[in-house]
C-alpha cells in the first residue's frame, strides 16, 4: 500500500512538473501585432513576447473570458493576480511602489485606483482611450478611465417590505421602524467608497452619526454583497444595501430569486453610481502594450461581455442598457467627482471602526 | 511515528557534558531559523516603535469585546476538541468497539477540511434556504435560522479541529504500559476511576501539544469566523487591511494578537507538566474496556454523530451545490490547474521543510543544550503567529529585502518554511530519539565517518517519522490562504485562493467544486503516512 501511495504522489508530482509551467509562459505563438494610438499620431509595434501583467480587483469570473479575448485577438500574454478585492491589490501596490510588478490595475471601484493614482503611480492615458468614456466617469487628471458603472440599491424582500414603506434615502434607515431588519456589509470595499462619498459630501461628523444611528438600529452585518442578497432572498433578514447588479446575476444564475432592486432617490447618496476603473502603472515597461489591453476593454466587444453577463452599465457611447434595467443617463446619484472618492478611504474607514461596525 | 508532544522541555537538557557538534550543523541549523526570526523582529518593531500605536478608530472598549469573543472562542473550542478527540481516541483504542480502525481513521480524515470549507457547508445548510432546512421541512419539521454568531463558529471550529487531538492522542494510549492501570485494578479501583486517575493524566504531554495547536489555530483563524458573523480580534485586523490603504493599523493589531498567541505558548509551556510515563519499549498489549451492549450504542451513535457532521454533511453539501449549480447550467471554472499548483507547491515545501528540520533535529537530540532550544522557540513562536500577520510582515519586508524572490515560489516556500517548520521538526525529532545513539556509535566504529553511519544507519530509522511530518507539512501548506493570498506569485492561483474568492462573490457552485477537489487531493497523503501510522 506504502508503495502505491508513493507511486501516487510521483505520478502527481511528474503531473504538475507537465502543467505548472502553464503559470510561467515563456512563448508566445502569434505574429508581431501593429496598433496605432491616434492620440499620439504614431504607429508603435508591440513585440510578440510582451507580457502584461494585470492586478485585478475583480473576480476572476468576469475577467477570464476577456482577457482570453484579449490574448486571442492581439498575442500579447496576460498574467492575472487575482486579489481578495480591490483594496488588498491597492495596498499592494503601494508598498510595491516605484518596483511595482504590475503594468496594469483593475479595480472594482474608483476610490482605490484613485489612490493609487494619487502616489503619482499612474501614468496619464493617451486621449483616445480617454474620450472613450463620458468625463463623469474617468480621472480627471486622465490617470485612469471608467470601464463600467454600477449603482449603490437598497434590496428587499417583498413578502417583508412592503412598496409603501420604501425609503427615499439612506438617512431614513436610522428610524426605529427599520431596527432589526437592515443588513450592512461593512467591510466591504463598495461600503467603504459609499462611506467615503457621504464623509465627501457631508463631513465626518454627520458621516459618523449616520453610522452610529444605524449601529443602534441594530443592523445585520454581512461579509459581503451576495451574502446579503442570499439572506434578503431568503427572508432571512428583511433589506439591505449593495450593488445593483447582484439580484440580475442572481436571477440569471438561479431563475426568480426572491428579492427587488430598489433605486433611492436621485441626489441620495444611497443611489451612488461607482465605475469601475483601469489604469497604467507609471513604472510599467509595457505601456503600449497596457493601453491596447484598455482600448479593448473599451471596444464594444467587451463592453457588450459586461453588460450581458454582469449586468454592468457600459460606459462607451452606445453600450446596451442592462435588461430591464433604468438607462445610465437617468441614474443620479450625489454630485461627486469619482476621483475625489480616495482621500477619504481611511477616515471612512476609521468612521465605520469607530461606529463599532468592524 | 507522530509526536509532536515528545518535545522535551529545557528542563531536560542533562548537566552532563556533550560532545561538541560540527560547526556545519549549527549553521545549517541556525540558517533555517532565520525566515521564522523575521515576523517575529517585525511585528515586535511595529508594536514598540515610538509612534507606532495606531487602533484605526477600534475604541478600546469594542478592542476588549474583540479579545473577548476570541478568547470566548479559543477557550471553549480548544476544550471541545480535547474532550472530543480523547474520547474518540479512546473509544478506538482502548475498547472492544467493533471496527474500531475504520472509526478511527474515519474520525481522523475532517483534517483534510479546511474550516471555511466547514464554515462554507453550514452556511449552506442552514438558513431559510439551506439544504438541512429544506430537507427538515420535507420531513415536516421547523427549519433552522441562518447560522450565524458564537455557535456556529464554536461548532464550525470543533468538528474540524478536534481530529488534531486524536491523531496525538492514539499513539499515546496505545504505549501506555497496562501494568498500572492493572496495578490500580488491583488496589480496588473501578474501572471508570482508573480511567480518570490513571490513563487521562498520562495524556497530558500530548492534550497540552494538541490543545495548543489548535488554540493558536482559532486565534488566527478569520475565514470562517467572518462567513459566520462572529467578531474576533483576528478578523478586526482582517478588515483593517482589506478597508484601507494604510497598513498601519492592521500591522498593529496583528503585533498585539501575535503577543497574545506568545501568551498561550507560554501557558502551554506550564500545563504540558512532566513527560508520560510511558514506555518506549513495545508494550503489552493492554487489555480492552468491554463495553455493555448499551454502551456500545452509545458509542456507536456517538461516533456517528461526529462522523457525520464533520465528514458526511460538508461532503455531501459541495457535492449538492456542485450538482445544483452544473444542473442550471454554471459550469464551475475548471480547477485542474489549481489542484496542480496545490499539489507541486504542497509537495516541494515538504520536502525542504523537512530537510531543513534534519539539522535541528540532530542538534536537538544529539547535542542538546539552551542555544539548540532557542532555536526551535524561534521556530515554534512563528508556528504560532497568525498566518495574517506573517503573510503582512513578509509583504511589507519583501518589497525592500528579498525584491529579487519577491512574489516568486522561492519567496513562498521561504514563507511556508517560516510558519511550519515545527511540524516537521517535532516529527523527525520523535523519530531520532528512538534510535540509541549506541546504535550510532556501532555504526562509527567500524569505519564507517559521521555522514555515512547518519545515511546508512539513522536516516532509514527516522524515515517513518520524517514521512509523517512531512504530510503534516503538505496538508498545513495545501490549506494555507493569508500568506498564499498576499505573496504568491502572479497568476499562481491554488485551490484556497480559488475556493476564498469564489466563496466571497458567493459562487457556491465553483467553491464547491474547487473544495471537494482540495479534499480529494489532501486525503490520499494523510491517509497513507498519517492515519494508517498511529495504528501501526
Amino acid at each position: 500500500m506504502r508503495r502505491i501511495a508513493a507511486l501516487a504522489l510521483a505520478t502527481i508530482l511528474v503531473a504538475t512538473a507537465c502543467t505548472t509551467g502553464g503559470a510561467n509562459p515563456t512563448t508566445t505563438f502569434a505574429g508581431p501585432m501593429t496598433t496605432t494610438t491616434e492620440g499620439q499620431g504614431s504607429s508603435t509595434t508591440v513585440p510578440p513576447t510582451t507580457e502584461l501583467i494585470l492586478y485585478s480587483g475583480r473576480n476572476e469570473n468576469f475577467v477570464k473570458p476577456v482577457v482570453d479575448a484579449f490574448t486571442a485577438a492581439t498575442g500579447i500574454q496576460v498574467r492575472v493576480r487575482y486579489g481578495d478585492g480591490t483594496s488588498d491589490l491597492a495596498s499592494t501596490i503601494l508598498n510595491e511602489g516605484e518596483t511595482t510588478n504590475a503594468d496594469l490595475f483593475w479595480s472594482q471601484d474608483p476610490a482605490w485606483i484613485g489612490a493609487v493614482g494619487d502616489r503619482g503611480l499612474l501614468a496619464t492615458l493617451p486621449d483616445d482611450v480617454l474620450s472613450l468614456v463620458d468625463a463623469a466617469y474617468r480621472d480627471a487628471d486622465g490617470q485612469w478611465v471608467g470601464v463600467t458603472a454600477r449603482s449603490r440599491v437598497f434590496v428587499y424582500n417583498p413578502n417583508l417590505v412592503s412598496e409603501d414603506e420604501l425609503p427615499s434615502s439612506v438617512k431614513e434607515l436610522t428610524d426605529p421602524k427599520w431596527s432589526g431588519r437592515i443588513a450592512l456589509a461593512p467591510g466591504n470595499a463598495s461600503f467603504v467608497s459609499f462611506v467615503s462619498a457621504m464623509e465627501l459630501v457631508e463631513g465626518p461628523d454627520a458621516t459618523l452619526e449616520w453610522l452610529e444611528g444605524m449601529a443602534a438600529n441594530d443592523i445585520r452585518t454581512y461579509s459581503g454583497n451576495g451574502a446579503i442578497l442570499n439572506a434578503v432572498a431568503a427572508g432571512d433578514v428583511h433589506a439591505g444595501l449593495i450593488n445593483h447588479y447582484y439580484l440580475l446575476q442572481a436571477q440569471a444564475n438561479q431563475g426568480s430569486v426572491n428579492a427587488v432592486n430598489h433605486y433611492l432617490a436621485p441626489g441620495d447618496l444611497g443611489a451612488l453610481v461607482m465605475a469601475t476603473g483601469v489604469g497604467v502603472l507609471e513604472p510599467s515597461r509595457n505601456k503600449t502594450a497596457a493601453f491596447e489591453f484598455i482600448r479593448f476593454l473599451l471596444a464594444a466587444e467587451a463592453q457588450a461581455h459586461f453588460v450581458d453577463n454582469l449586468f454592468e452599465y457600459g460606459l462607451i457611447e452606445g453600450a446596451p442598457t442592462p435588461l430591464g434595467q433604468k438607462p445610465l443617463a437617468e441614474l443620479q446619484g450625489p454630485d461627486i467627482n469619482q476621483s475625489d472618492l480616495a482621500s477619504h478611504l481611511d477616515s471612512a474607514v476609521t468612521l465605520i471602526t469607530r461606529a463599532g461596525l468592524n | 511515528m507522530l509526536d509532536l508532544a515528545g518535545r522535551p522541555p529545557v528542563a531536560e537538557v542533562p548537566a552532563v557534558r556533550r560532545p561538541k557538534a560540527p560547526r556545519l550543523l549549527w549553521a545549517l541549523g541556525t540558517l533555517v531559523v532565520v525566515p521564522a526570526l523575521i515576523p517575529i523582529v517585525y511585528l515586535l518593531y511595529v508594536v514598540l516603535q515610538p509612534g507606532g500605536f495606531d487602533v484605526g478608530g477600534f475604541t478600546s472598549a469594542r478592542l476588549l469585546e474583540l479579545a473577548g469573543n476570541t478568547a470566548l472562542l479559543t477557550i471553549t473550542v480548544t476544550a471541545t476538541t480535547a474532550v472530543l478527540g480523547i474520547a474518540t481516541a479512546w473509544l478506538t483504542t482502548r475498547t472492544d468497539l467493533p471496527r474500531a480502525r475504520l472509526w478511527s481513521t474515519l474520525v481522523t480524515i475532517p483534517l483534510v477540511i479546511p474550516s471555511y470549507v466547514g464554515a462554507l457547508a453550514i452556511l449552506a445548510a442552514t438558513g431559510n434556504s439551506g439544504l438541512l432546512t429544506q430537507t427538515l421541512q420535507a420531513l415536516g419539521l421547523p427549519g433552522l435560522p441562518v447560522a450565524e454568531g458564537f455557535w456556529p463558529s464554536w461548532l464550525a471550529l470543533s468538528l474540524w479541529n478536534f481530529s488534531f487531538v486524536h491523531l496525538l492522542t492514539v499513539p499515546v494510549l496505545k504505549r501506555l504500559d497496562p501494568a498500572l492501570e492493572e496495578v490500580a485494578r488491583g488496589l480496588g479501583s473501578s474501572r471508570w476511576k482508573t480511567l480518570f486517575t490513571v490513563v487521562l493524566p498520562q495524556l497530558r504531554p500530548a492534550l497540552a501539544a494538541s490543545s495548543l495547536l489548535v488554540a493558536l489555530y482559532v486565534l488566527s483563524e478569520f475565514g470562517a469566523v467572518s462567513m459566520l458573523r462572529f467578531d474576533t480580534f483576528t478578523r478586526a485586523v482582517y478588515t483593517q487591511w482589506t478597508g484601507r490603504l494604510d497598513p498601519g493599523p492592521a500591522l498593529f493589531l496583528a503585533g498585539l494578537l501575535s503577543m497574545g498567541a506568545l501568551v498561550i505558548i507560554v501557558f502551554q509551556q506550564r500545563a504540558r507538566g512532566k513527560a508520560a510515563l510511558y514506555s518506549n519499549r513495545p508494550a503489552r498489549k493492554p487489555r480492552l474496556h468491554r463495553l455493555t451492549s448499551g454502551e456500545r450504542m452509545g458509542a456507536r451513535i456517538f461516533l456517528g454523530s461526529i462522523v457525520t457532521f464533520a465528514l458526511v454533511v460538508p461532503i455531501a453539501t459541495m457535492l449538492w451545490w456542485t450538482v445544483r449549480g452544473m444542473s442550471l447550467g454554471n459550469t464551475p471554472l475548471t480547477v485542474g490547474p489549481h489542484a496542480a499548483r496545490s499539489v507541486f507547491i504542497s509537495v516541494t515545501a515538504a520536502a525542504v521543510i523537512t530537510v531543513a528540520a534534519i539539522p535541528i533535529a540532530i542538534l536537538a537530540v544529539r547535542y542538546r543544550s539552551k542555544l539548540v532550544y532557542l532555536l526551535e522557540s524561534v521556530a515554534w513562536v512563528t508556528y504560532s503567529l497568525p498566518h495574517l500577520a506573517v503573510g503582512l510582515a513578509f509583504l511589507v519586508l519583501g518589497v525592500g529585502m528579498f525584491r529579487p524572490v519577491y512574489q516568486t515560489l522561492i519567496m513562498l516556500i521561504i514563507v511556508y518554511l517560516a510558519m511550519f517548520l515545527p511540524l516537521s521538526l517535532a516529527s523527525v525529532e520523535a523519530g531520532m530519539r528512538r534510535v540509541g545513539p549506541g546504535l550510532e556509535e556501532v555504526s562509527r566504529s567500524l569505519g564507517v565517518g559521521s555522514w555515512g553511519t547518519m545515511r546508512r544507519v539513522t536516516l532509514p530509522i527516522v524515515r517513518r517519522s520524517m514521512l509523517a511530518g512531512a504530510a503534516l507539512v503538505f496538508l498545513s501548506v495545501m490549506k494555507e490562504l493569508p500568506a498564499t493570498l498576499l505573496l504568491r506569485p502572479t497568476g499562481f492561483d491554488t485551490l484556497p485562493v480559488r475556493i476564498w474568492s469564489a466563496t466571497n462573490e458567493l459562487f457556491y457552485t465553483q467553491a464547491s467544486f474547487a473544495a471537494l477537489g482540495l479534499i480529494a487531493v489532501s486525503i490520499l497523503p494523510v491517509y497513507f503516512f498519517v492515519v494508517r501510522d498511529i495504528h501501526d
